[in-house]
């Protein structure tokens, strides 16, 4: 919505320096950077299978991710593609993969629920049976999908880092309620909790989820040490991979379309000058 | 303008079909020999290039059909599977959600374009007021589809936007239930707006060839403003303008695949990335940036029923600018006073697009907390807003009515060919004669 | 009129160049080169608007599955579904194999050995497509004077191959794609 606004200014105006956010508040995101930004951006494979096992090992306790499945992971452009299966229904590391997590299905002889091992074809299974069951669990807020979350607010992946880095312990003079935790980055309204100055209310919000992270939670199998840092860094890359898994084709097809309009445009310009000539206009 | 047809059939097939249904006749005097006026510029490219993108839209728009399901339960992740399993889904996806926005930005300039040489005026009334009826059903097919993919914004656009129907007195509520097909915004909804999303560019594909059928009566207007006199004024569309507007139409093409491949999402809002919920409203609730002006305006009025009036009434105005208008004189370029007034205009167009992006009570120079006036901050995106939709309808209803009959125009060329004439002294000011000759 | 210009207008009979010969500079390289430009433009925008139309990644990712055969009793046959249509997994016993090798000389339809309709060694699973190649419904099990399949719908009758006997359907029950994993394990497609 602001890049809308800014969009707008953009066109011939200069009045404005950035607008005021009247009733929730969060810290601007840090200036990280990732291999993936930019044009000609391309994910780091190593960091997208560091981020993966961050998010199966930490995070897909309470959130689910309902629109990948585990053949997205072999997938060209995924975190564990290979070149030799170009079907990611028959990686094997991708099958070993799913084949690690259990999943539900029905059996088709009694019509019961059972547990079975998953397989390519099936998605991420959820933590809970349902948003009223993932909302019980949590206090009352279900933990988002996270699907699409690097899409899904401002500043994307430096968003998602910025919030599972920032945890910290509220300022004097303010006090967050039971069961939450201060986060500047986390758009939120403290100002209900500040005891402090009216003006000087501080930035962001109180979230539901602890801090997820801590150093060595997670081991990474290339040896990069587990920092908090890094944890939040490759689950932020993951998590952008898994919101958009063809934007590399997106790109890569995009230069290949640029220039051919390019040069379709200069032909046609020289076709147009040929023609017009002559003719006094 | 429309003369005698110049097309002689060639081969015995050509023949045969032209005696029953002359279409190649028909195409031949419609695209290949029409007589344009031979110095249109740039700004008169823009009409292929809206043909173009009404093309673009359906055709990605009926293949995106073919996958999107209309129900509030699959449509979200309808969406995320054609960007991720259907092959080339992303690309479609994109070009279509970029294609509206490109759409618009041409309307837009086209749109400007006919302000400024006054295009609207006598003989085009008609080619002018189909235009606002296209324009308007855009608007219309543009408010169903960006519900369709189910995000937050989606739904809470729609829930808005029905919701000022219910402003209207004794009529409004049952109005707005009938929309709905419930008591609020849901899967009834959803579907027929589904539909009519699909209906509806049909609908413009057929008043666009009124427009151009419209168009083709009087022939275009020049930027001088000036009728054709001549055959010695205009040259064949083909191939003058159909590579001139090819061209133009490839430089669009780079504009929107710098979008579509590398900032897909910039025009968009992060709020329609979370799935719709009904219970939870976010932060800001803002239309596409296209629609952004009409919803500062709606939302400077303090009153809800008074706003969606003005906001009808805005768009009610250009109907009737044909009228509104008094000069005597087309063109702009020979009318330097007004010139101001709608460069102002131009620019009071986009700050009422940046006052609808923003929240009303924010402040538009940041900290400074400015006088209370009446019911807000003066230094608030609300006064602007007041201020600007006021510089709107007076343009139209005072500034275009009072300059055509103060201003002094330029001297006005006599033809399209002949040179302006440079000494302005001996040339007639002032408008006195009628259109047809002067205009 | 004004017409001493410079940069005089067109001749106004020259009604611009037609498109059937006309004026040879027209036929200009630059000019075709446009067009040819033009047409690769749409041809290479056509070729993804006609792709998405194939099997989107969730199709495919169905597209085989595997099974457990200690599920099939013997003489008995499973239907599974598989891409949208039936197979079936059939356990022969040994008469019923005896009978449709005896059979694959005799005048057939569709000749086929019944050794190329399963895998060497496994003759007692017999795994087809259950969708009658007349058209499309699915035969029943055991019926017929062959006991192997009879479709209920106009009375085609299938041996214990899967061979077309009777009836009017023109080819032999489909034998799909598929391989064993180990010896009670198949992946079908």
């Amino acid at each position: 919505m602001l890049r809308k606004g800014f969009a707008f200014a953009a066109l011939g105006l200069a009045l404005l320096a950035g607008p005021a956010l009247s009733a929730t508040t969060e810290k601007e995101p840090a200036d990280v950077h990732w291999s993936f930004e930019g044009p000609f951006g391309k994910f780091d494979q190593q960091q997208v299978q560091r981020g993966y096992k961050v998010y199966r090992e930490v995070c897909s306790a309470c959130h689910s991710m309902n629109l990948l499945y585990f053949r997205n992971l072999g997938q060209k452009g995924g975190p564990f593609y290979d070149p030799k299966y170009p079907n990611p229904n028959t990686n094997p590391y991708v099958k070993s993969l799913a084949h690690d997590i259990t999943v539900k299905d029905i059996d088709t002889e009694t019509g019961d629920v059972i547990s079975r091992p998953a397989t390519p074809a099936d998605k991420f299974p959820a933590p809970f049976a349902n948003e009223y069951a993932a909302a019980a669990s949590n206090g009352g807020k279900a933990p988002p999908d996270l699907s699409v979350m690097a899409k899904a607010r401002e500043g994307g992946p430096r968003y998602i880092y910025s919030l599972l880095t920032g945890f910290r312990d509220p300022p004097p003079g303010l006090t967050p309620m039971a069961g939450k935790y201060y986060d500047p980055w986390f758009a939120g309204d403290v100002s209900g909790n500040w005891t402090g100055h009216k003006d000087k209310v501080p930035e962001g919000g109180f979230i539901g989820m602890p801090p997820p992270l801590t150093p060595n939670k997670v081991t990474f199998d290339d040896g990069t040490p587990s920092t908090v840092q890094q944890e939040a860094k490759d689950v932020a890359a993951f998590l952008a991979w898994a919101a958009e898994p063809k934007a590399e084709e997106r790109k890569a097809f995009g230069l290949g379309a640029m220039i051919y309009l390019l040069i379709f445009s200069g032909l046609l310009y020289a076709s147009y000058k040929k023609i017009w000539k002559n003719v006094g206009h | 303008m429309s003369g005698h047809s110049t097309y002689e059939p060639k081969t015995g097939i050509e023949r045969w079909l032209d005696t029953r249904l002359p279409i190649i006749r028909f195409a031949n005097d419609t695209i290949l020999t029409f007589p344009t006026p031979k110095n249109l510029n740039y700004w008169w490219t823009f009409g292929g290039v809206l043909s173009l993108m009404l093309g673009m839209q359906i055709v990605t728009g009926v293949i995106l059909a073919m996958h999107y399901v209309p129900h509030v339960d699959y449509a979200f992740n309808s969406i995320q599977r054609i960007m991720r399993d259907v092959n080339y889904g992303w690309l479609i996806r994109n070009l279509h959600a970029n294609g509206a926005s490109m759409f618009f930005l041409a309307v837009y300039i086209h749109i400007f374009r006919n302000l400024y040489y006054g295009s609207y005026k006598a003989p085009r009334e008609v080619l002018w007021l189909l235009g606002c009826i296209i324009y308007f059903l855009m608007i219309m097919t543009a408010f169903f589809g960006y519900v369709l993919p189910w995000g937050q914004m989606s739904f809470h656009g729609a829930v808005v936007i029905t919701n000022l129907i219910g402003a209207l007195p004794i009529v409004g509520p049952s109005i707005t239930t009938w929309l709905w097909g419930g008591f609020a915004v849901d899967d009834p909804t959803l579907n027929r707006f589904f539909s009519l999303h699909y209906l509806l560019p049909f609908v413009i594909a057929g008043v666009v060839a009124l427009h151009i059928w419209a168009l083709h009566v009087p022939g275009n207007n020049n930027p001088t403003g000036v009728n054709v006199k001549s055959k010695a004024d205009t040259v064949p569309f083909h191939p003058y303008y159909t590579v001139k507007d090819g061209f133009a139409i490839s430089v669009f093409l780079i504009i929107y695949a710098a979008f579509v491949f590398y900032m897909p999402d910039a025009l968009g809002d992060v709020a329609n990335y979370v799935p719709a919920n009904p219970l939870q409203t976010p932060q800001h609730i803002v239309p596409e940036w296209y629609l952004l002006p009409f919803y500062a305006i709606l939302r400077a009025v303090p009153n809800k029923l008074m706003g969606v009036l003005a906001m009808g009434a805005d768009i009610a105005t250009l109907f009737v600018l044909p009228w509104l208008d008094t000069s005597k004189v087309r063109s702009m370029r020979y009318r330097p006073t007004i010139r101001l007034y709608y460069f102002i205009f131009i620019l009071d167009c986009l700050v009422l697009g940046v006052c609808g992006a923003h929240a009303p009570d924010d402040l538009v120079i940041p900290g400074v907390s400015g006088p209370q006036f009446l019911d807000a901050d003066l230094n608030s995106y609300v006064w602007l807003s007041r201020i600007s939709a006021l510089y709107y309808f007076a343009y139209f209803w005072v500034i275009t009515p009072l300059m055509g009959l103060t201003e002094t125009p330029l001297p006005v060329p006599e033809s399209i060919s002949a040179p302006v004439l440079s000494h302005p002294a001996s040339a007639p000011t002032g408008a006195v004669a009628s259109p047809e000759k002067r205009g | 009129m004004a017409d001493t210009v410079a940069g005089a207008n067109p001749d106004p009979h020259v009604s611009g160049p037609s498109l059937v010969g006309g004026d040879p500079n027209r036929r200009d390289f630059i000019h075709i080169a446009a067009g040819v430009a033009a047409a690769g433009l749409a041809g290479g925008l056509a070729w993804p608007f006609i792709d998405q139309m194939n099997p989107a990644g969730d199709t495919l990712a169905m597209a085989s599955i595997e099974f457990d055969l200690s599920k099939v009793v013997e003489g008995q046959q499973v239907v599974v579904k598989w891409r949208g249509k039936p197979l079936f997994v059939r356990y022969r016993t040994p008469k019923e194999i005896e009978e449709a090798i005896k059979d694959d000389h005799a005048d057939l339809r569709d000749p086929q050995t019944d050794e190329s309709r399963h895998k060497p060694g496994k003759a007692q699973y017999l795994i087809l497509i259950g969708v009658c190649t007349h058209l499309g419904c699915v035969p029943n099990f055991g019926g017929g004077d062959y006991g192997g399949w009879l479709c209920p719908c106009h009375g085609s009758v299938y041996d214990t191959s899967g061979r077309i006997r009777k009836g009017p359907a023109p080819l032999n029950l489909a034998v799909p794609d598929y391989a064993f994993l180990s010896d009670s394990k198949i992946k079908v497609g």
